[in-house]
């Protein structure tokens, strides 16, 4: 099936930002994920020969990044920080216990499709560790629990909001569209920083003390 | 006791900071229409009297970088933004443009009047969604008020900003892989020369800078070089975002003078979490050595980490306490730089694997003293043998480990596992939390 002419002209749009058509490859990647979930056959065909190169080129490109699926994620994908510093704080226990709670594993989703896992390496959160990431929003300071209790809100259709982020979380597909250039307007919603990013602009104007 | 120097962070605490009305209220892109008045020699010759150097890691002088661009040699010019921010324990960039997208935008306009760009780009890491929402919608407002586009501010000066995600790969924040990625290309550095000034984006000359770099410029022009240069110490000037994490009472970002010390910060920061101590430490990042409680006086600038055997990076301050395994700590970083190895050259893409290999057995008990010396002999084949510094970065945490904790590896050999309890060091204290 061939995409939309209304979306064969967002891709244009996509196009005329660069100076030359070729650097639209990683937007409009991330526009397929956005419409087919991950990154399809006919997404790559598509990417080809709008930018008149060959298939295997475009595949080349969607291989080498890890945000880019060769299958669906789940409506939401969540990321697990098992880099050192989160891993040791409780990344890894929170890694586990989400596996065994969802039975399943790293890149793998749930059979309902709502929820898919991957261990994810640092997300810049690290002041707010153990992080998680929710269709790469960010859950801050999480514990076992409180990401148990996180999926089970988004399998029932209601999941949590991000802790620095917009109000309601949006699904896979939408964030990626976010990232395909696609302005949502949500860039209001949310905290403008969180209690640790403010922690020394606190501390200073309290002339150095907590 | 050296004080904080809110400068980028002064205004997180406003709910509408990160907006062009909560900028401007603060005294938002004034700094422009300043710079707009003076040549852009002008601008590059007060960078680099200012002394800024770059905060991505390097510590290159900002100015310079900006004075190697040849000019009117009828090329294009660019500008390229570096918000790739993903080496293990630095996350500054991205609070800063979620708290505050404006004054990176200023910074660029600044930037790229001064190296006479007609296009700029910032290259944002594609993990970080909310973030991206903040800078684009900034963008778009910048466009609205007339700071971008065409005859910016009426003064016959034209730039175009293109908002560009990543896709999750480390690799990109090095500096010639980031521009290959934005060509469209899989992200892997070239070798050099030529120089991004003589070849960068497209071939042309291109100014490549970390995020707090640009977004330290509009403040350098609104006040002055001195002082700018009354904070910080003799060659590293200005004041600078420290990102503390883990086994603390308090993480969080502190921004100071450059030269600032850990234990300055502790204090501040409520010190280590209760009832423990502190064990090793990074100053910048996963790629910069270890440091342990020998170093908690050193300055943290670029003089004075490097004096001390290790780098300033990007200021990130991983913090660990005595239930922290070493090894443990140093395998996951190396599972980390395999992952993220693109490849391209063989000793860091299978060297790489062979780290990670030798460690796990270490870590399970399995090696042997020889194996220390195998594991230094294969970092020594790994370390300057590619083009870019990743390969450097993965065996900074092992051999710096090695110089300070060569004791408990073997623990593990004689313990036939590992001798930690790994709750201990988790934040919930049990299991199930």
């Amino acid at each position: 099936m061939k995409f939309t002419s209304e979306q064969l002209k967002i891709m244009d749009s996509i196009i005329s930002r660069y100076p030359r058509s070729r650097s639209a490859i990683m937007p409009l990647l991330h526009y397929v994920q956005a419409i087919d979930g991950y990154v399809t056959e006919r997404g790559i065909e598509t990417i080809a020969e709008i930018l008149n190169l060959a298939t295997a080129e475009v595949t080349a490109v969607s291989s080498f990044y890890t945000q880019y699926r060769s299958e669906p994620a789940g409506e939401y994908h969540v990321g697990v920080c098992i880099n050192t510093l989160c891993a040791v704080m409780g990344g890894d226990e929170i890694y586990e216990s989400l596996t065994d709670h969802l039975g399943i594993e790293n890149h793998e989703t749930t059979k309902d499709g709502k929820v898919s896992i991957e261990r994810i390496e640092c997300n810049a959160a690290c002041d707010y560790a153990p992080v998680v990431m929710v269709n790469w929003e960010f859950y801050d300071n999480q514990t076992p629990q409180s990401v148990k209790d996180l999926v089970d809100s988004a399998r029932a259709g209601n999941p949590r909001p991000p802790t620095r982020g917009p109000s309601k979380l949006r699904t896979w597909k939408e964030n990626s569209e976010v990232l395909a250039g696609l302005n949502d307007g949500l860039a209001h919603e949310g905290v403008s920083a969180g209690s640790a990013s403010l922690l020394g602009l606190q501390i200073s104007k309290n002339g150095g003390r907590q | 006791m050296t004080k904080l120097t809110p400068v980028l962070s002064a205004h997180w605490d406003e709910k509408d900071s990160f907006t062009i009305e909560g900028y401007k209220r603060v005294g938002g892109y004034k700094a422009v229409t300043k710079a707009l008045t003076m040549e852009p020699d002008a601008v590059i010759q007060m960078i680099k009297d200012s002394g800024l150097r770059g905060r991505g890691g390097a510590g290159f002088p900002t100015g310079s970088k900006w004075g190697f661009i040849p000019q009117g040699d009828n090329k294009e010019h660019y500008l390229v933004v570096n918000a790739d921010e993903s080496e293990p324990g630095t996350c500054k960039d991205m609070p800063l443009l979620m708290a505050n997208p404006h004054v990176l935008i200023e910074g660029i306009i600044i930037g790229s009047y001064a190296i006479r760009a007609n296009h700029a780009f910032i290259y944002l890491r594609g993990e970080v969604v909310h973030v991206f929402r903040r800078v684009q919608q900034a963008i778009e407002d910048a466009y609205k008020a007339g700071l971008l586009g065409k005859n910016i501010g009426g003064k016959g000066y034209d730039l175009e900003l293109t908002l560009h995600a990543g896709a999750g790969a480390y690799i990109c924040g090095e500096e010639t892989a980031l521009l290959d990625s934005l060509e469209g290309f899989r992200g892997q550095p070239r070798l050099r020369p030529p120089f991004p000034a003589i070849a960068g984006l497209y071939a042309k000359p291109t100014v490549v800078n970390n995020v707090e770099s640009i977004a330290s410029v509009p403040a350098i022009i609104n006040n002055g070089i001195e002082w700018f240069q009354e904070m910080g110490t003799e060659k590293s000037k200005g004041f600078t975002l420290y990102s503390l994490s883990g086994h603390v009472n308090n993480p969080g970002q502190f921004e100071a003078p450059l030269g600032i010390t850990l234990r300055e910060i502790l204090e501040l920061a409520g010190g280590i979490r209760e009832g423990h101590q502190l064990k090793f430490w990074t100053p910048g990042g996963s790629s910069t050595p270890l440091f342990t409680d020998q170093h908690l006086d050193i300055p943290l600038d670029y003089e004075g980490v490097s004096a001390a055997g290790s780098m300033l990076g990007t200021k990130a301050l991983q913090i660990f306490d005595e239930t922290t395994c070493v090894v443990r700590a140093v395998l996951r970083w190396s599972e980390f730089y395999k992952h993220e190895s693109c490849g391209k050259c063989t000793p860091c893409r299978e060297g790489t694997w062979w780290l990670v290999q030798m460690l796990h057995d270490l870590e399970a008990g399995k090696g042997t003293e020889a194996d220390l010396a195998k594991l230094l002999d294969l970092c020594d084949n790994i370390a300057g043998r590619s083009f870019c510094a990743l390969a450097d970065g993965a065996v900074a945490p092992i051999i710096s480990s090695l110089k300070y904790f060569r004791d408990e590896y073997l623990e593990h050999q004689r313990n036939g596992g590992c001798p930690f309890d790994r709750v201990a060091s988790t934040i919930f204290k049990t299991v199930g939390v």
